[in-house]
């Protein structure tokens, strides 16, 4: 079945109908579009000219049905399932009176039922669709008609209309834009729905276009443009727009797409050229591949085989009916002639193999699929239910998407992951620096006086949401150290950052890359305060002091500079270079003198790079005018260079940035998501490797690597794969590889260690007995039976490789090895690697790579992303999970789960997945079972009747046994049941295993069910064939007669069935209680009053088994038998499951064992909870103390090239220090007045950067300063340069600092109390963290 | 949880023991404790109703006789292969006395009353008495819905039609004279059988409902005719049709014949010589099946059944043994309890 479908209100009217594309196929706007369009030819403002085409109105249809259609096509859909026809094609076998061995209603009631079920859900879901669609179609937009605006609902705009748009308006169609109330004829959208990516996109129009501006002169455009047909590329464009004679060229920049919104911007006008159907939109949103899970499949084989064994057992009875009507019939003909159309032996034998078929059908009814739906439906609602995967800062719930995977999530092996977003926050913090060789921001992790610092008294426009805790570097600001100074003036100068001033003091800044942002925001803090700019200038304020630099140039960044660098000349007229980039490039460019520094800053750099922090080092050079004006001139002429343009202006750049000066260093914090390592070490724990595959550069996502802690230090060996050619990878691959088994076959030819190592974790993890001593060496052949996480060989050498490992591979490596001679390579080597990273992937790749796992490997796969670049591997892996709360929308659309935090993932998994697996297996085992008990008494009665397809049972009975009598029990026990409670599925992770195996269910538990169903049924036939058959009532009359007989099976069958449950219910809520007993209840109720005079009365014909219910089950032999055949079906399985506990206890038995043990101790339940969160924790603390010798530093740069471009262009700028004006125009703020003021009079002393201490008004500081005169001390007079009145408006601005923020590093706090025992472990282990973890966590357990 | 957070999200999941799975919830688990002394009782029980039935089972008497007569030796030889009446004696004798009540069945063997279409060929509403079904039987009665002159028949079907009609008599023979025992045909059908299942149509006299109809092809009178004596016992509501009409689960089956309640035979048989005299009509020599006369009384659990109280000792003793087999192993490989 389909989807959940509580997509958030807000989203609701533009994202239904992506997600209900496919149905688009009944909708009317797609009918038209028979003929394969070539080339759309749109002419504006000219309904007429337009029409002609038959292009797709505006108009959205996702619905499937009308009132009229709903019948026959969702009948139809309905009957497209192999189950449904089947039974189907069951219930005309019925109708045939020579074959029917059934009335027609034991089928047609259950179908029935399962079709009316489905269609009501289809319809509710349509009439959602229909809602939304009404929704999204009555939008209102504003349509220039005949030369004025009119408001027209969003399905009446046509292809050719020209439109307005509004800032924060959708897009209602995909536009080419026309104007604009930004100069240029630029505008901003967010693409955020369509691709993810939540950073504002410029879009410019055409500049004849632009020039026309108002509604007036747009209504006579009369342009044309022609472009290519609709199609789902959403980054291309391509199109010519004619008007006026001239031909001007159309691009994607031109266009605004369906879904956008616009931002930034006061209004624009576009022309539709796309509407509707043919939006990149609704062109993108594919029909979503149905994902069926492994049990889905194993089922669908499962049932193909029992269809196969009960075409066998209908040609075997049909064989036996043969001989039997030969042998015994044709003589018996006295009694009961053969029908004169029979009339023949052979003939008979067909109709009864069709009888048979129609009789034995329940061994797979109806309600199997019902079943497992409802189950799935159950499950997926206790997902979105759970509110501990609720996450209350983004005020989301996990949801679950689609209802058929559930069971799946408890087999995840492999985990592929995005970085940005997913893994992390996407939210960088100025974390570290150091300055001239002192390092800031090092704080106690233990965090005894970790206080943030409280920057408003010491700078009004000090951003209230930044952190930092380490006051020495206030200090040295606030004392005026030089080079202090001069690093954050760095900081606030050189960058692409665009400002805007909302009101007074609120500055907003709009960052290409969110490392940037931090940077400058970190500045401003530190009284370095970036105001605006303008294509030549940068205004910003040190320390209070107004400064306006003249920006001569900005060195732009690219990928192979590393680096960028501004050449500014200050209002003294000094000119300086400032560059900052990354600390490989960077180090190398100073200046000579600078060596001391540069190693000590130097050694910063990779503390700051093992804390997986990212750093840039920053450096500067002044240059004296003949230096800059020699340089300018070069600069210009590569500028203007025709050929090799950027090689010359790199040359360029190069020349200038050199012999700088080294300031220092910065290390920003890529924020991690809440709990991610904890996650994914307890994940790694469950034997689920977990690959990050993202965008990013590699030296960013190792950083993330080591800091979310899928990297260690004490990982054996990381290899690089980074070769550009085939046969450089191809060779990277191979000695990587014969790297490691050189390494595991060191270790292991040393000591065995690394295995024995392994087998005493997984032994402990998984035995429980004995644990402390270790004793591993004398029982690792039998305990080796436990340890099954051992990947199973298949290609000798690369699987026994021990030791960690872990595989970083660039997107371009990548390309070759995804190729079909490599990829098998590739796997079997990255497949042995504890840690996989690939990096600058292409959203294509990161589906190749999840498609390349799910050949390979047969395991189950799961993708979590949150942004668009992961749809495709979100729909390509077994399971797709997206990240929600954030801002795109598109990677929640593509996915089946949907939760806020990744560290939800482990609850997802190892809760909730486990659960559904367990669940599921235990009830199809069970259900198997029960029809396989059920059916086959009819089998071994055929041998008795003729093979005549005589039914056991009552035909009630029948009707009623599957939908009635046995559903509920069980459906409680696959909603219901726990083997062990959520918090210890989660503190021992090896409980995962058995779904990853495949333990519970599969081919060979399937034939123990079914062979015990099959023993069942030949108790419940021949104890009653043998009591029976001589049995009399205590009156004399026998009890041999068929409706005895059939009673007597009944009861017991429904009694040994519920019995059964009873004992495969380990969980018994008051739910399986009711249904258990209500079930058996019910059976006896039902069985008396279909058995009772009254109905009889009324239907003769059909209740004829009147008083046979009283009848039998007065007699004591009848329940001495049923007590029988109960005792002969059940105590063998009794004494097999506790023999099994006993001899081969499951590691879930312990721990339910040992549950029950503890609660009778009644030991406080919350102890081993927190030990294995420290267990966890001590991992990071690990991962601190054994630092060293890894020499890793990340730089933070990760925006686009060609930003500083715009900037001295002044394209993307409002007219210049625009918001400043206006906002002074506005507020007649005291403060930002006197600094207006004092701009315009006052002219700075040329200093050299540093901040001249100016006389401050004491007085009026004073007041507010009190308030932090602890991080101050009063020691110093502020370097603050204010008017009077300032003081004012601080002690109004300084409030409270904000509520302390979310510990940003969660791991490294938590209480290292077992630290001991994890470091001890750790260093006679060189199997790494894992192992130590386990040991720490078998410690706790048994402590 | 505490409730203070009142002002809670509405997406806010909430916070029941439902949605949150953490229902209250009996959790068994199959220790040593429970599932061991529990064998033991059941095996106990089982072995003490086993003994019991056992005991019950031996007590009852049986006598049986084959009257199939495939042997040129045996009295009843003659008539299996004739077309006229036929009678025929047996004797037999009791050495002790068969203590009463005393049951007469009458068993076939090799007969197929369990037969999907021989027992699905009956009409129900006919057999409940309602007229219209006389004059328009079910087609499920096929071929004996309709006569060849498509008149039709009543009661219809092969059921109806193949009722068994041979007769006995039990004779004692004291002092050399033969004393008949009086057999007594009351009660022998299932009580909803004779006055809720099965109905005469209302119609007195009873010939008037069967006009139009036609006998069953195979009986020798019609059905108003079965029994002239007794107008309960005649029609539908005949206890030997009723007995008939109740098919049997099994190919070899029995069906209560008369009770012997009556004079001298209230407690039983006395030993002696008796005589059984059969009219032999029903013929199963086609088809190779067996007739047979058998004389039983019961016990608190019902007739003679052996079987049930030895499978009933034998499970017992499994579990018995089980029990055993279970405590080794769990002394042997104990159970982790005390980590």
């Amino acid at each position: 079945m389909t989807v959940l479908k509580d997509i958030p209100e807000k989203w609701l009217p533009v994202v239904l109908p992506i997600k209900k594309k496919k149905k688009t196929g009944f909708g009317g706007g797609k009918a038209k579009k028979k003929r394969t369009e070539e080339e759309r030819k749109v002419k504006a403002n000219d309904r007429e000219h337009n029409e002609k085409f038959q292009y797709a109105s505006n108009c959205i249809v996702t619905s499937k049905y009308n009132i009229l259609t709903f019948l026959p096509v969702n009948l139809f859909e309905q009957f497209q399932e192999v189950a449904n026809t089947y039974f189907l094609f069951l219930l005309i076998l019925q109708l045939i009176p020579q074959i029917s061995s059934l009335s027609w209603f034991t089928t047609i009631v259950p179908l029935a039922l399962v079709l009316s079920i489905t269609a009501v859900k289809d319809a509710t879901d349509d009439y959602f669709r229909h809602k939304s669609d009404n929704q999204v179609n009555n939008r209102q937009s504003q349509v220039l008609i005949r030369g004025s605006l009119q408001n027209e609902k969003w399905m009446n705009v046509k292809v050719g209309d020209v439109i307005k748009l509004e800032n924060n308006q959708f897009v209602a169609a995909d536009l080419l834009l026309l104007s604009s109330t930004e100069p240029h004829g630029l505008c901003y959208i967010e693409t955020a729905e369509l691709d993810g990516e939540t950073n504002m996109k410029v879009r410019q129009s055409v500049s004849v276009t632009a020039e026309l501006g108002d509604p007036n002169n747009l209504a006579s455009f009369d342009g044309e443009v022609v472009c290519e047909p609709p199609n789902n590329k959403l980054d291309r464009f391509c199109g010519t727009l004619y008007w006026r004679e001239k031909k001007y060229p159309l691009t994607n920049q031109n266009m605004l797409l369906r879904g956008c919104v616009l931002r930034n911007t006061e209004a624009c006008y576009g022309l539709v050229i796309f509407a509707g159907p043919d939006t990149k939109l609704m062109q993108n949103s594919g029909r979503t591949k149905f994902k069926r899970t492994s049990i889905d499949r194993l089922m669908n084989t499962l049932v193909l085989w029992i269809f196969g064994f009960l075409v066998c057992m209908g040609v075997i009875l049909a064989v036996g009916n043969a001989v039997w009507e030969r042998e015994v019939g044709s003589l018996f003909q006295s009694y009961l002639p053969w029908d004169p159309p029979v009339d023949n032996f052979m003939f008979s034998a067909f109709l009864s193999f069709w009888s048979y078929i129609i009789i034995l059908n329940t061994v797979v009814p109806i309600s199997l699929y019902v079943s497992v739906e409802v189950i799935r439906l159950g499950h997926s609602y206790f997902i979105n239910w759970d509110r501990q995967m609720f996450c209350s800062r983004c005020n989301t719930a996990a949801e679950s998407r689609t209802t058929t995977l559930n069971e799946e999530l408890g087999q995840v092996e492999y985990i592929f992951s995005d970085k940005t977003g997913t893994l992390t926050q996407n939210i960088m913090t100025f974390n570290k620096c150091s300055i001239n060789g002192q390092t800031y921001g090092e704080v106690d992790p233990l965090g005894k006086q970790r206080k943030r610092l409280d920057f408003t008294p010491f700078n009004p426009l000090a951003n209230p949401d930044f952190c930092f805790y380490d006051e020495k570097l206030l200090e040295s600001v606030k004392v005026g150290d030089l080079h202090t100074h001069e690093f954050f003036r760095l900081l606030s100068l050189c960058h692409t950052v665009m400002s805007e001033e909302k009101s007074e003091g609120e500055l907003v800044y709009k960052a290409q890359s969110p490392d940037e942002g931090a940077l400058v925001t970190a500045a401003r803090n530190f009284g370095f305060v970036f105001r605006s700019r303008t294509p030549g200038t940068i205004t910003t304020i040190e320390m209070g002091r107004t400064v306006t630099y003249s920006l001569l140039a900005i060195l732009d960044f690219n990928n192979i500079r590393k680096r960028m660098s501004v050449i500014v000349r200050s209002p003294e007229g000094r000119i300086c270079l400032y560059c900052k980039g990354a600390d490989t490039v960077l180090l190398e460019r100073l200046h000579p003198c600078n060596q001391e520094l540069m190693s000590i800053t130097s050694d910063h750099l990779n503390e700051y790079g093992a804390d997986g922090l990212r750093t840039l080092a920053l450096a500067y050079r002044e240059l004296s005018e003949d230096e800059w004006e020699a340089w300018s001139e070069s600069h210009r002429c590569a500028d203007k260079a025709t050929d090799c343009r950027e090689d010359r202006l790199a040359a360029a750049y190069d020349k200038i940035e050199q012999d700088m000066k080294l300031l220092g260093a910065t290390a920003i914090e890529d924020k991690l998501q809440e709990g991610v390592p904890e996650t994914i070490a307890l994940l790694s724990l469950a034997n689920i490797k977990i690959w990050v595959l993202t965008g990013d550069k590699q030296e960013t996502a190792v950083n993330i690597g080591y800091s979310c802690k899928m990297l260690t230090d004490d990982m054996t060996e990381v290899f690089i794969i980074g070769g550009h050619t085939v046969q450089s990878v191809r060779q990277e691959l191979r000695s990587a590889r014969e790297r490691m088994i050189e390494l595991s076959r060191a270790k292991d030819g040393g000591k065995t260690e690394g295995m024995e190592a392994w087998a005493e974790a997984c032994f402990m993890g998984n035995g429980m007995k004995d644990g402390q001593e270790g004793d591993c060496t004398s029982g690792r052949g039998s305990k080796q039976l436990h340890c099954s996480s051992f990947p199973p060989s298949a290609s000798g050498d690369m699987d026994s490789i021990s030791g960690e490992f872990a595989l970083i591979i660039s997107g371009h490596s990548l390309a070759h090895a995804l190729e079909a001679d490599m990829e098998a390579e590739f796997v079997s080597t990255a497949c042995a690697c504890k840690a996989v990273i690939c990096c600058r992937v292409t959203p294509l790749q990161k589906a190749q790579v999840v498609e390349l796992i799910k050949k390979h490997k047969k395991a189950v796969t799961l993708a979590i992303g949150d942004g668009a670049n992961d749809v495709s591997m979100i729909k390509s892996a077994h399971i797709g999970v997206g990240i929600s709360g954030q801002e795109g929308i598109q990677a929640v659309l593509a996915s089946d789960y949907s939760f806020a935090q990744f560290r939800f993932l482990q609850r997802l998994l190892l809760v909730h997945g486990r659960w559904s697996y367990l669940r599921m297996c235990r009830f199809l085992c069970y259900f198997f079972y029960k029809n396989f008990a059920f059916t086959m008494v009819h089998f071994w009665f055929g041998f008795f009747c003729g093979f005549s397809a005589q039914t056991v049972y009552d035909q009630y009975f029948i009707t009623l046994y599957n939908i009635v009598y046995t559903s509920l029990p069980v459906l409680a026990m696959g909603v219901f049941d726990q083997d062990v409670p959520d918090h210890r599925s989660l503190e021992y992770p090896k409980l995962y295993e058995p779904g990853q195996l495949n333990l519970l269910f599969n081919k060979k538990e399937f034939f123990i069910c079914i062979t015990q169903g099959i023993y069942t049924s030949v108790v419940l036939f021949f104890v009653p064939y043998a009591v029976l058959s001589d049995a009399t009532q205590s009156n004399g009359v026998p009890l041999a007669d068929y409706q005895t007989f059939t009673v007597t099976t009944a009861t017991a069958l429904v009694i040994v069935v519920s019995v059964q449950i009873a004992l495969d219910t380990g969980f018994w809520t008051v739910f399986n209680h009711m249904f258990v007993w209500g079930s058996v209840g019910s059976y006896f109720t039902i069985m008396f009053a279909l058995h009772s005079q009254t109905l009889f009365r009324i239907f003769p014909n059909q209740f004829r088994f009147i008083g046979s219910a009283q009848n039998t089950l007065l007699q004591p032999v009848v329940w001495l038998t049923i007590a029988l055949a109960t005792a002969i079906c059940v105590v063998p399985v009794l004494a097999f499951r506790f023999l099994k506990l006993d001899l081969k206890p499951q590691l879930s038995d312990t721990v339910r064992h040992t549950q029950l043990a503890r609660q009778k101790r009644r030991k406080p339940a919350g102890r081993s909870m927190a030990g294995t969160w420290r267990g966890t924790g001590s991992v990071s603390e690990g991962r601190l103390g054994a630092r060293g010798g890894s020499r890793r530093s990340g730089y933070a740069f990760s925006h686009q090239e060609g930003f500083g471009e715009l900037i001295t262009s002044g394209k993307n700028m409002r007219l210049s220090s625009l918001a400043l004006a206006n906002f002074a125009s506005k507020h007649s703020s005291s403060w930002i007045e006197t600094l207006r003021r004092k701009k315009n009079n006052h002219t700075p002393p040329s200093t050299s950067g540093e901040c001249s201490p100016a006389p401050s008004n004491m007085s009026g500081m004073g007041p507010a300063l009190s308030n932090s005169s602890s991080v101050l001390g009063g020691s110093q007079e502020t370097p603050i340069e204010e008017e009077t009145d300032t003081a004012v408006v601080l002690s109004s601005l300084s409030h409270p600092a904000a509520s302390e923020p979310a510990e940003p590093r969660a791991p490294a706090q938590v209480a290292p109390a077992d630290s001991s025992t994890s470091a001890a472990a750790r260093t006679d282990s060189p199997g790494g963290w894992t192992r130590s973890l386990e040991t720490v966590q078998v410690s706790c357990f048994f402590s | 949880m505490v409730k203070e957070e009142q002002e809670e999200s509405p997406n806010r999941p909430d916070n029941t023991a439902f949605t949150q799975q953490r229902l209250p919830a009996w959790q068994p688990i199959l220790s040593a404790s429970i599932v061991i002394p529990m064998f033991v009782l059941i095996g106990a029980a089982f072995i003490g109703v086993g003994v019991a039935l056992f005991i019950a089972s031996r007590d009852i008497q049986l006598q049986e006789l084959d009257y199939t007569g495939d042997d040129s030796a045996h009295p009843c030889y003659k008539c299996r292969s004739s077309t006229e009446k036929c009678t025929c004696s047996m004797t037999f004798s009791i050495p002790n006395l068969f203590k009463g009540p005393v049951f007469f069945y009458y068993g076939l063997t090799n007969y197929f009353q369990n037969q999907r279409k021989y027992g699905a060929s009956k009409d129900d509403n006919q057999l409940y008495g309602d007229l219209d079904y006389f004059k328009d039987p079910s087609s499920s009665c096929d071929p004996y819905t309709l006569d060849s002159r498509n008149i039709p028949i009543v009661p219809c079907g092969a059921l109806a039609n193949s009722m068994f009609n041979d007769t006995f008599s039990l004779s004692h023979v004291v002092n050399g004279t033969q004393k008949i025992v009086p057999l007594n045909g009351k009660g022998i059908a299932w009580w909803t059988d004779y006055n809720v299942k099965f109905r005469n149509p209302s119609v007195t006299p009873l010939i008037n409902a069967f006009n139009g109809t036609k006998k069953p092809t195979n009986w020798p009178k019609p059905a108003y005719e079965l029994d002239t004596t007794d107008v309960y016992n005649n029609g539908f509501i005949n206890q030997d049709f009723l007995v008939w009409m109740r098919r049997a689960a099994l190919p070899d089956f029995r069906k209560l014949y008369r009770r012997i309640t009556h004079d001298d035979y209230v407690n039983g048989l006395p030993a002696g010589n008796y005589t059984l005299t059969i009219e032999y009509n029903y013929p199963v020599y086609s088809f190779n099946g067996r007739k047979k006369v058998v004389l039983s009384n019961v016990s608190w659990m019902g007739g003679k059944n052996d079987f049930l109280g030895i499978a009933y000792i034998v499970v017992g003793s499994m579990c018995v043994v089980m029990s055993i087999v279970m405590l080794i192993v769990y002394a042997k490989f104990k159970f982790a309890e005390d980590d």
